[in-house]
């Protein structure tokens, strides 16, 4: 491409004023031939490393999650030298833990006609075209033996009376196909892949550091070899090195501040990295849930997501007249009730895919048909307006059906979790629901082998791009990360890590690693410095106020336009009037805080400029500008129809768009219809 | 609501700490426990004061980070009509006016950091010394392979639900680590991919929750009481009942 096409391309795209277009970027990692045979083949050609040598070798990785828990137990099992971090205090407590609905499998046990190619057919659909068709298969492909893996760790999945483990159906599927623990599957999860983990610490293959937060990659000489670290209880700043780093940190959902993220999710290691020269792709790419417990008030710190399991038995309505809104819901007669999923959506009704389902709340609640107390908001003019932001829930048919002995057996732990925090029965009166932040299907750029641009710098879980496109399925991010951790990286990294014996060694006296740890402490010294008179909490608000609002779930090009130069308005205010108490030499979590607060301010701005180029909607990416006559999303595949890998050129400087064109040829590209 | 608060600070393990009072106002009661100890410090940080440190992360009650002794009980459960974790406590809980104290889990095995904040780490080491099946990854045989009947399954799961939050240990007058290690002795023995380690597991980790100065359980049943996973008690007695089973197993010496 000339560099004169290159740029009347970018005038093309909206937003144009805000970057540069690049060379384009593909993975080339994926071997030719038919896509069954792909995965196989490339673990053949991969190159393998002799079980001696492996001992020489040293693989940092960051994360505890399932994605990063389950690399370091496998790849310490398989006799190489593991670093281990995480912020927490235990690797049990990643967020992975809190996941609750289930994790997907073609195991086709129901005999309902699934296959390996149904799920990665559903989840390439779901994704509304825009993940990588190979990466998707092989997840697909793996995902059978996950299950197997964790019923043998003895994770304890529901099971029938016969002994044999039970499925179910998940929002947007109509197979059964998701294996479950009660509503608390990440958490058996984790702790299985945990168990493993421990296992290899008493064994001695891999080193816990936990309390331990990654803030600077170190790239020596072109390829990835270590981290610098702060230990949370000491303040000191450390340098770790290795062969090669895998970032198995978690998704970014926190730079809305308010979302179902565990409050310590944020997205440094990856922006670090990113600053580093690593690509970021798909930033705008935000999962809105469709059954969290709607927001109560102005000093709630995060919010709380049900299983969307609910969405198999319970029915979600809204009144049909909005002077309704504020009755007991029990005194709504059925005909003035609205099944508006069910009404839109016959074939799919309540089942629909999340972004569908979240929207359509949304709708109702704009045209005045909401439900539950009135909460304050603000118009693009600062006008302060009540808007009532809830659809109901309702279980009435589901009990009169399996009776309340059977609805507590399915749903009871959420039951109770719902009346615990709310206040209110819902066995009595239909539960409250509304959308809310809940997961990022963008994340660094990596190819099939899940190694990012930066050689010897490998992305798995939440934190890379790749297997989702635009929208996650349910029960598919549990099973990308087992994926991921278990069977893709212990059998890609190996390729790499097969030259890693040749490598010069690097230690902290190389330049590189004393700039990282210079400027990990200048950045620290800086925060602590400034004084001023804001508090970092009241700095993240503002933001995920202004991200929710602008680039939450619909989006517009004025609005993007004003969310960027808010960003930029905010951010140095920050820089100039944050209050961080304390000194860095102690445990100070107000610290930590800020450091991650920093980093949401950059990549939120991208997200911005992210959602501003791509002028069409697609999966939890809404467009107002691209829509149906009856209001569906409208994608553009000629336009857009690649990922977009931003490359970082410095703060404040226009970042460039590396595009990635996807190719789909085992599915046939079509317009996503639910109805 | 209005509410006092007298709340143990400590500089760090070394020193000593000690309860000071401070007022909260505008506490609502959809609140959490944890948003109003947010809302305390929002307002000592721009006071330029040292917000309080606590622990927390998920605040959905399921990754057992948080955890401190409010008014006397774990995790407040003196005041909480239901099990709960301390994120979980709600100030509809209290009564406006109320004084509360806020202490950390308090039990040698668990040394303070800073003000609410203490190190759990002596959990993973009992769960390293053993609360696994050793399988490596790859090696797994189908699913199916082994079936396994709900009731069981369902004792396992119940077991397999502790979140490893440490309140048990608070709760103890032994401060024992019992509960805990009941709970994983139990859910992997209920498994058939746990009987294979099952009598050496259950030596292997209580040695090292000795070893650790966890105390001996008496039955007192504090720990339980206390619970937010409910944890049944008598997972402890499936403890003894295995103990014993394995002095005359050979694995198990
Ligand atoms: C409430 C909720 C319910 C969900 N339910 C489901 C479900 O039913 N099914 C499903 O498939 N998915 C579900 N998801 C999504 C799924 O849980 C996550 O996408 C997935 O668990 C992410 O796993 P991970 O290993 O990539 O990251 P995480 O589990 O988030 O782990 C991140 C790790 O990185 C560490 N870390 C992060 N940053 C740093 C740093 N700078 N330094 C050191 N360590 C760091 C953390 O300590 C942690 O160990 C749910 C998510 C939420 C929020
Ligand atoms: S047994 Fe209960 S109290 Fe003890 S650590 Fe587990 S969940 Fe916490
Ligand atoms: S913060 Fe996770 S259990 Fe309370």
């Amino acid at each position: 491409m000339t560099t004169t096409t290159k740029a009347a391309d970018a005038k093309k795209l909206p937003g144009a004023d805000y970057f540069t277009l690049g060379e384009p970027v593909a993975d080339t990692k994926a071997p030719g031939g038919p896509i069954e045979q792909k995965w196989a083949k490339r673990k053949f050609e991969a190159k393998l490393v002799n079980p001696a040598n492996r001992r020489k070798l040293t693989v940092i990785i960051v994360g505890t999650g399932l994605a990063g828990g389950a690399a370091a137990a496998s790849l310490g099992e398989a006799g190489y030298n593991v670093l281990n971090f995480c912020y927490q205090d235990s690797p049990r407590r990643a967020h992975s833990i809190a996941a609750q609905g289930g994790i997907n499998a073609a195991k086709n046990y129901r005999n309902d006609n699934d296959s390996t190619f149904r799920l990665f057919y559903d989840t390439v659909k779901g994704g509304d075209y825009r993940a990588r068709e190979t990466n998707v298969y092989r997840l697909a492909e793996v995902s059978a033996n996950i299950i197997d893996q964790c019923v043998a760790q003895g994770v304890p999945f529901a099971r029938e009376y016969g002994g044999l483990l039970d499925n179910r159906s998940f929002g947007g599927v109509q197979v059964q196909r998701t294996f479950y623990a009660r509503g608390q599957t990440g958490q058996q999860l984790l702790i299985g892949a945990y168990q493993a983990l421990e296992r290899q610490v008493a064994a001695g293959t891999v080193k816990m550091y936990a309390r331990h937060e990654m803030l600077e990659l170190i790239v020596a000489d072109g390829k990835a070899r270590g981290i610098v670290t702060r230990d949370m209880v000491t303040g000191e700043i450390e340098t770790y090195f290795a062969d090669a780093v895998v970032l198995a940190t978690g998704g970014y959902g926190n730079v809305f501040f308010l979302s179902t993220n565990a409050m310590g999710c944020n997205v440094t290691a990856n922006w670090r990295a990113h600053r580093k020269g690593a690509y970021f792709a798909n930033p705008c790419y935000t999962q809105i849930h469709p059954t969290c417990i709607p927001v109560h008030g102005e000093t709630q710190s995060k919010l709380t997501l049900m299983s969307e399991s609910l969405r198999n038995d319970g029915r979600i309505w809204v009144p049909k007249k909005a002077e309704d809104c504020g009755k007991d819901p029990r005194e709504i007669a059925e005909e003035d009730r609205d099944y508006y999923l069910e009404r839109i959506y016959p074939s799919f009704g309540n089942l629909v895919p999340r972004d569908i389902a979240s929207r359509q709340a949304k709708n109702r609640c704009d045209e005045g048909r909401g439900v539950g107390p009135a909460v304050k908001e603000y118009d693009d003019n600062g006008n302060e307006k009540m808007v009532r932001r809830g659809v109901y829930l309702d279980f009435s048919d589901a009990i009169s059906r399996l009776g309340k002995d059977g609805v507590a057996a399915r749903y009871g732990n959420l039951f109770d979790m719902y009346a615990q925090i709310t206040g209110e029965n819902p066995y009595e009166t239909p539960m409250r629901i509304y959308p809310a932040v809940h997961y990022t299907m963008g994340g660094l750029w990596v190819d099939y082998d899940l190694s990012s641009n930066i050689p010897g710098l490998y992305v798995t879980g939440e934190a890379n791009f790749s297997d989702h496109g635009a929208n996650r399925l349910g029960a598919s991010a549990l099973m990308q990360g087992l994926a991921d951790g278990y069977f893709v990286l212990p059998n890609t990294i190996n390729d790499y890590l097969a030259d890693a014996l040749k490598f010069p060694a690097v230690d902290a006296s190389h330049p590189a690693a004393v700039e990282a740890l210079e400027s990990v402490k200048g950045r620290i010294d800086k925060l602590l410095s400034i004084n001023g008179s804001r508090t970092v909490d009241s700095f993240h608000k503002e933001l995920g106020h202004i991200m929710w609002e602008y680039c939450g779930m619909e989006r517009t090009e004025e609005g993007l336009k004003l969310a960027i130069a808010k960003i930029d308005e905010l951010q140095a205010e920050f820089w100039k009037d944050v209050k961080v108490t304390g000194v860095n030499e102690d445990f100070n979590q107000t610290l930590e805080r800020a450091g991650r607060v920093a980093d949401f301010f950059e990549l939120g701005r991208l997200m911005c400029v992210d959602a501003l180029h791509r002028r069409e909607s697609c999966g939890g990416h809404f467009r107002a500008e691209s829509q149906t006559e009856d209001g569906e999303a409208l994608r553009h595949d000629d336009e857009f129809l690649y990922a977009a890998a931003w490359e970082f050129t410095g703060t404040g400087e226009k970042p460039v768009l590396h595009k990635e064109d996807l190719v789909y040829e085992a599915i046939e590209l079509k317009q996503r219809s639910y109805k | 609501m209005n509410i006092t608060l007298r709340v143990w600070r400590q500089a760090n393990a070394a020193s000593e700490g000690r309860m000071v009072t401070y007022q909260v106002q505008d506490v609502s009661e959809d609140m959490s426990f944890l948003e109003m100890l947010d809302l305390l410090n929002e307002d000592l940080t721009v006071k330029g004061e040292e917000p309080i440190a606590f622990d927390h992360d998920c605040r959905e009650g399921i990754c057992g980070m948080c955890g401190v002794v409010i008014n006397g009980t774990a995790h407040g459960r003196g005041n909480s009509p239901v099990a709960t974790t301390t994120c979980q406590l709600h100030m509809r809980s209290f009564s406006d006016g109320a004084t509360i104290d806020v202490e950390p889990w308090r039990a040698g095995s668990f040394p303070v950091i800073k003000d609410l904040v203490v190190d759990r780490t002596a959990f993973d080491r009992i769960i390293q010394a053993g609360g696994y099946v050793s399988v490596n990854t790859g090696s797994a045989p189908d699913a199916h392979a082994n079936a396994v009947g709900k009731l069981k399954a369902d004792r396992a799961f119940d077991a397999a639900t502790c979140i490893g939050c440490g309140a048990c240990v608070a709760a103890c007058p032994n401060h024992s680590g019992m509960l805990f290690t009941a709970a994983k002795i139990t859910h992997l023995a209920m498994l058939p991919q746990g009987q294979p380690e099952r009598h050496l597991r259950i030596k292997k980790m209580l040695a090292t929750h000795d070893a650790e100065g966890f105390g001996g359980c008496t039955n007192i049943g504090e720990c339980a009481a206390v619970c937010p996973k409910e944890i049944p008690f008598d997972t402890i007695s499936q403890l003894n009942r295995d103990l014993i089973a394995s002095l005359f197993k050979r694995d198990g010496k």
